[in-house]
């Protein structure tokens, strides 16, 4: 790397361009949106900037706290459910051979490069009251019926009269469905890099002395894999805290996120700066979360600072 | 029953080949891809009611491309996306050749404000967008390609870093001698630059403009809140669709979005594999 001294013109030629564009279409308006946060609407159109603190205090009350604490908890269930299901799926592809691991890498992050909301229409036609898991359940349903009338007893009825479709949609749970389905793969990437980069003779000792492999999973291969883990769970967490798509798609009236009032601030209820006071709230949430990802970051990569 | 249970056991640490685990991993796949599948699959289905296969059509493709609205928000997406990745490449290019080369004061600032667009919430960038260019008084009502220009402006601003990075990434096997060599036997910065960098970028560069376009083509969020009712994009289109109801020319529009997408990344990561490999660029 050179000073940028000896050429200084090549130097402004290559940072400039990026650099306004930044600063005009990127932080300006950031910066825009963070002075609303301060003001008071006086018109349809017209907010005053004050400097109000109101915005914020608004946002403790405990109609907005409800909501707050509701997206942290469907975020926090979304990110320990695909905790779950990613740990065993990353071991299996870290342990496979070269060839298979290259394709189920692939195969956990294609999804990812499908549309956002054409992956959450398609759980729509699942999950809907005549949707895809209902037809099955349905069909398993009358099961038993139809292998009673094969032996001459049927019109029993022996599981109620009428299968009454499971309401899915449109519930806190369709939501957390959702954004597992969304979130997954950002799950597997760093729990596949951090248990792909450990070293195997400790599992290997471990079993060697006798541990079996849940023990040695829970006490080698879990700490081993912490600073992957606590990636994987802060990559998951932020964008499921913010998701806007999923909750108003899938949620019902109640399954509303700090995202979906965000947005209703600034269209139907047109109060932008409570709207900007919360988006802010949200933004210093994910920068809270990203510290705490460099923090993790650092101490595993200091030597003898393992966790 | 040797031919039954002809392999072995598996070894102590071949996690992949346990029942287990298999399971776990054979029904994460399911879950991810049969919805999809289940969408695709549904497109062709001669019934409007999306749940018995009922035989196959193309009536609904066909309806798709006589829906002139959703074609023409389809030629939105795909102009904003061009723009957007015309421009994402040159700031990015720009901004990954200026951080490999100079060392300045506040090298690390520009860096991290840089990664800001890509770890800052949509609904965030989104909503800022919109009031900037409700406050800078953005025109509204401009004839067909200058209308979709806050769209652009927004989907370059979020993605040319996405594209910094890939092309940072594979400057990084670049071999600052070669820049020097042709230096010293006379060539001048920007002849450098053209015949010696660009060159050897230019995997990287295909592969951040197959990404921009796709993340451009793909975004609902921040286009939602700056698109107005003339600059309708794919993506807001099916959405309004979507809060209808479940048609099956939704799915259609859908599966056309899901091969453009799949291919096109497809071919990037294939780019950018060859890239990081650091096979010259033929």
């Amino acid at each position: 790397m050179e000073s940028w001294r000896k050429s200084p013109r090549a130097w402004a030629l290559s940072m400039l361009a990026p650099g306004m564009w930044l600063a005009l279409f990127f932080l300006a308006p950031l910066s825009l949106l963070w002075l609303i946060s301060f003001g008071v609407k006086t018109g349809i159109t017209s907010i005053d900037i004050d400097w109000t603190l109101a915005n914020y205090a608004r946002a403790a009350q405990p109609l907005y706290l409800a909501i707050f604490l509701k997206s942290l908890w469907i975020a926090a269930a979304t990110t320990t459910i695909c905790l779950i299901i990613a740990l065993p799926v990353a071991l299996v592809i870290s342990f496979a051979p070269q060839q298979l691991r290259a394709w189920l890498l692939l195969l956990m992050i294609l999804p990812f490069w499908t549309n956002l909301l054409i992956r959450t229409y398609a759980l729509i036609a699942v999950l809907r009251g005549s949707g895809h898991v209902n037809s099955v359940l349905g069909w398993l349903w009358q099961l038993p019926d139809g292998l009673l009338a094969m032996i001459g007893l049927g019109g029993h009825h022996l599981m109620g009269a009428q299968f009454t479709p499971l309401e899915i949609l449109y519930t806190d749970g369709a939501v957390v469905i959702g954004l597992i389905y969304v979130h997954l793969p950002f799950m597997v990437l760093p729990l596949y890099a951090a248990l792909n980069s450990m070293d195997r003779s400790l599992i290997e000792a471990s079993l060697d002395l006798g541990a079996g492999h849940v023990r040695t999973f829970f006490f080698i291969v879990i700490p081993l894999a912490l600073p992957g883990i606590i990636s994987g769970v802060i990559l998951t967490f932020i964008p499921a805290l913010g998701s806007y798509l999923t909750p108003d798609l899938l949620g019902g009236p109640g399954s509303q996120m700090i995202a979906n009032v965000i947005e209703r601030q600034f269209k139907a209820a047109n109060d932008w700066p409570f709207g900007a006071a919360l988006s802010f709230l949200l933004m210093y949430a994910a920068f809270f979360g990203l510290a705490l990802r460099g923090l993790a970051d650092r101490r595993a990569a200091q030597p003898g600072g393992a966790w | 029953m040797r031919i039954l249970f002809r392999r072995a056991r598996p070894g102590p640490l071949e996690y992949h080949r346990r029942w287990p685990l298999r399971l776990v991993m054979a029904a994460a796949l399911l879950f991810l891809y049969a919805p999809l599948v289940a969408l695709m699959a549904f497109s062709f289905n001669d019934s409007r009611r999306n749940i018995v296969w009922h035989g196959f059509t193309l009536k609904y493709y066909e309806k798709l491309f006589a829906n002139t609205e959703l074609m023409l928000a389809f030629a939105n997406s795909l102009t904003i996306a061009l723009c957007s990745t015309l421009i994402s490449i040159i700031l990015g290019l720009s901004a990954a050749y200026g951080l490999w080369r100079f060392r300045f004061p506040g090298r690390t600032l520009y860096q991290s404000v840089m990664a800001m667009p890509i770890v800052i919430p949509e609904i965030c960038m989104g909503v800022a967008m919109m009031a900037f260019m409700a406050r800078t008084g953005w025109p509204q009502d401009l004839v067909w390609p200058f209308n979709l220009g806050a769209i652009i402006i927004a989907h370059s601003a979020f993605s040319f870093p996405f594209a910094a990075i890939v092309i940072q990434a594979r400057l990084e096997s670049f071999n600052r001698e070669l820049a020097d060599c042709a230096q010293n036997l006379g060539a001048g910065e920007f002849r450098v630059f053209c015949d010696i960098i660009l060159p050897h970028l230019r995997p990287a560069i295909v592969a951040g403009g197959l990404l921009t376009f796709t993340l451009s083509l793909d975004d609902f969020v921040i286009t939602f809140f700056t698109s107005g009712p003339d600059s309708v994009t794919f993506p807001v289109k099916i959405y309004s669709m979507v809060r209808f109801s479940v048609t099956p020319e939704v799915n259609a529009a859908s599966t056309l979005l899901i091969v453009i997408t799949v291919a096109l990344t497809a071919l990037a990561l294939r780019l950018q594999q060859r890239a990081a490999a650091g096979v010259p660029a033929q």
